[in-house]
């Protein structure tokens, strides 16, 4: 009988699972302590209070939008290029359009595209590295290369050719855009799961035979959930940054939807008589992002995690 | 050594590779047809099927995929679609503007983050870190095209004094390649410089903390040879590292700062290309920049075990 075969046979006994019991039981524990830890510590950090509560701040601009904003984001008979005024107070757009109302409603197609290419990152991201970690060998291998593939494309240009293969819109830009950000979660997670490998607890979950799923589930994941929060805060940004870039060059989401990248765009024509279209939505996107910044900066430092988010900035 | 640069000649070879193929047949993934697109509207089939055949597209793919990579091992990487030019006229054109574009960024992005994040790391936890810190938090946080019409609203609408768009060549007049490189540059290295500063208050203050400083200043050099002879050699280190990491963002950067300053760099070329389907033109385009970006990554990885020799690759 091999090693393996010893293990799953230990499992099946009463003694095996009244030892899988336990180690849950320290799993449980060992998080419960952690995060006390970084609860205290996060109280402490000035900045990634002063970040979420922008974040949240955002997060409600985003919902309430529709409700707070003083016009409708089509209406365009406030005349053109009017400057800011009390009535207006970022002025209005080439069409007469009030820009604030188009800046807010915009808020929640940014957050909600760099919030879905994010999770859609991480979710892809988690998974290579955890496999490419915890298996090693071949799996390993493969997935290394096309991580290397995925880093050999500078950001922009992948998401460009992305749109312009599958074309452009709101739900393409979440793709290309997540698709830029899959190998750095690959590779934070990846070197996580290899620190944690050789850890006593893992050799002991291995020991008495729990399969590889329940380790990967129970003792990994909870373990490496830190590094990945704060990964997951920096890609929103990064997210965020990269949509407005993108609708920047015509290729984002459809241009009747009031985007931040869009009136940039479209302001771009008119920085000779009209500044404040191109100055209020970056002012927007600088805004929200240096949030997600200095929450995602603050998280790193409660939770005491390092190398993540250090090579990022490549957005617009 | 020598085995350890090997080893990562053939990694880098095989990624250069890895991204010519995927880009080949991503491209021909893409619904529509070039010719067509090239013709207009009102083209005759016999027209579109004479320039297929001229440029090889009516061939099966894998012919023409093997056609291409034996072409490229001979310098030649064919010609455009849309232009009829071939891939290197275009890339000849782009090439220079781009490249001053990074340069310029990266002697400005230096020039700005050292000395600032030596400032911030000596004068630690004053008011000058503080603003050091907001500022450069800024700086990750916005898009470099927006600070590149900030810039040209600021410098060239108000105050006229750089020129807003174009681009002169540094052969015909330095000054004005200067002038017209000085706004896209900033624009482009703002956000380079603020994650380089980050890097070097960081590595300044860890080896400030370390005991050949304390030595150092035991000895009773002065603060200033301290600094510079000691400290800082270490410091900088890890910003090597950086720096070529980073050069991925100086590329993004500069690819959107092009269409903001209407240079016709790589960037402009590339994404017009793309938009034209333009095949030949975009994979060429990429080829150089993977080639680039890949081989800026290994010379640093070189360099980098001779500015720390305790670093020893297998």
């Amino acid at each position: 009988m091999n090693r393996r075969q010893t293990v799953t046979a230990m499992q099946t006994t009463a003694a095996g699972a009244r030892a899988q019991e336990i180690l849950d039981v320290l799993a449980e524990e060992r998080r419960a302590r952690q995060g006390n830890r970084i609860w205290a510590r996060l109280k402490r950090e000035r900045k990634a209070f002063v970040g979420i509560v922008f974040v949240i701040c955002f997060v409600l601009i985003a919902i309430f939008s529709p409700t707070l904003a003083p016009y409708h984001p089509d209406d365009d008979d406030f005349g053109l290029f009017q400057s800011p005024s009390l009535e207006h107070p970022m002025g209005t757009d080439s069409f007469g359009r009030d820009l604030f109302t188009r800046v807010l409603i915009g808020t929640r197609v940014s957050l909600t595209i760099g919030l879905l290419a994010a999770l859609a990152a991480m979710l892809v991201g988690v998974s290579l590295g955890l496999l490419a970690g915890y298996y090693g060998g071949w799996l390993d291998s493969l997935i290394m290369r096309l991580i290397d593939l995925l880093w050999a494309f500078p950001v922009i240009i992948l998401t460009v050719g992305m749109v312009a293969i599958f074309g452009a819109g709101a739900r393409n830009v979440v793709i290309a855009v997540a698709l830029a950000y899959i190998d750095d979660f690959a590779r934070v997670v990846r070197a996580e799961v290899l620190r944690l490998r050789e850890e006593e607890f893992m050799v002991a979950a291995r020991s008495i035979g729990a399969p590889d799923w329940r380790i990967m589930g129970r003792h990994i994941l909870p373990n490496i959930i830190a590094p990945i929060i704060v990964q997951v805060t920096f890609a929103v940004g990064l997210g965020i940054l990269a949509e407005s870039g993108l609708t920047f060059l015509g290729l984002g989401v459809d241009p009747s939807t009031p985007t931040w990248g869009l009136s940039l765009n479209e302001g771009r024509a008119f920085i000779q008589r009209a500044w404040w279209i191109s100055v209020f939505p970056g002012m927007a996107i600088v805004c929200t992002v240096l949030a997600l910044n200095l929450f995602g900066d603050g998280l790193r430092d409660a939770f005491d995690v390092r190398g993540v988010g250090d090579n990022d900035g490549e957005g617009g | 050594m020598t085995r350890y640069i090997i080893r990562r000649l053939i990694h880098s070879i095989f990624i250069i590779w890895g991204v010519a193929t995927l880009v080949f047949f991503g491209l021909r993934a893409v619904p529509g047809d070039p010719v067509v697109q090239f013709l207009g509207p009102e083209y005759t089939p016999e027209a579109a099927e004479a320039i297929r055949h001229k440029l090889g597209l009516d061939e099966p793919l894998h012919i023409q995929y093997v056609k291409w990579m034996g072409n490229i091992l001979t310098g030649d990487l064919g010609d455009s679609i849309a232009t009829g030019e071939t891939v290197e006229q275009a890339i000849r054109s782009g090439f220079p503007k781009t490249m001053s574009i990074a340069i310029v960024s990266f002697a400005l992005a230096l020039a700005i983050a050292i000395p600032t994040g030596i400032i911030a790391a000596l004068k630690r936890n004053s008011w000058i870190d503080y603003c050091v810190s907001v500022i450069a938090f800024i700086g990750v946080s916005m898009p470099s095209f927006w600070f590149g019409i900030i810039l040209i609203i600021l410098f060239a609408v108000r105050l006229g004094w750089l020129p807003a768009i174009g681009y002169t060549s540094i052969t015909d007049s330095p000054w004005d390649w200067f002038k017209h490189l000085l706004l896209p540059g900033l624009a482009v290295g703002a956000g380079f410089a603020a994650i380089l500063m980050r890097f070097v208050r960081a590595g300044l203050l860890e080896v400030l903390g370390s005991d050949y400083v304390r030595t150092a200043r035991a000895k009773g050099l002065n603060e200033r040879a301290v600094i510079i002879r000691h400290a800082l050699r270490n410091a900088l280190i890890p910003v090597v590292t950086i720096a070529g990491i980073q050069l991925a963002l100086l590329l993004s950067g500069t690819v959107v700062i092009e269409i903001v300053f209407s240079i016709r760099g790589l960037g402009r070329i590339l994404v017009g290309a793309i938009l034209d389907k333009d095949y030949p033109i975009v994979q060429g385009v990429i080829l150089l920049v993977s080639v680039i970006f890949v081989g800026a990554n290994l010379v640093v990885d070189i360099i980098y075990t001779f500015l720390d020799p305790r670093i020893r690759y297998e």
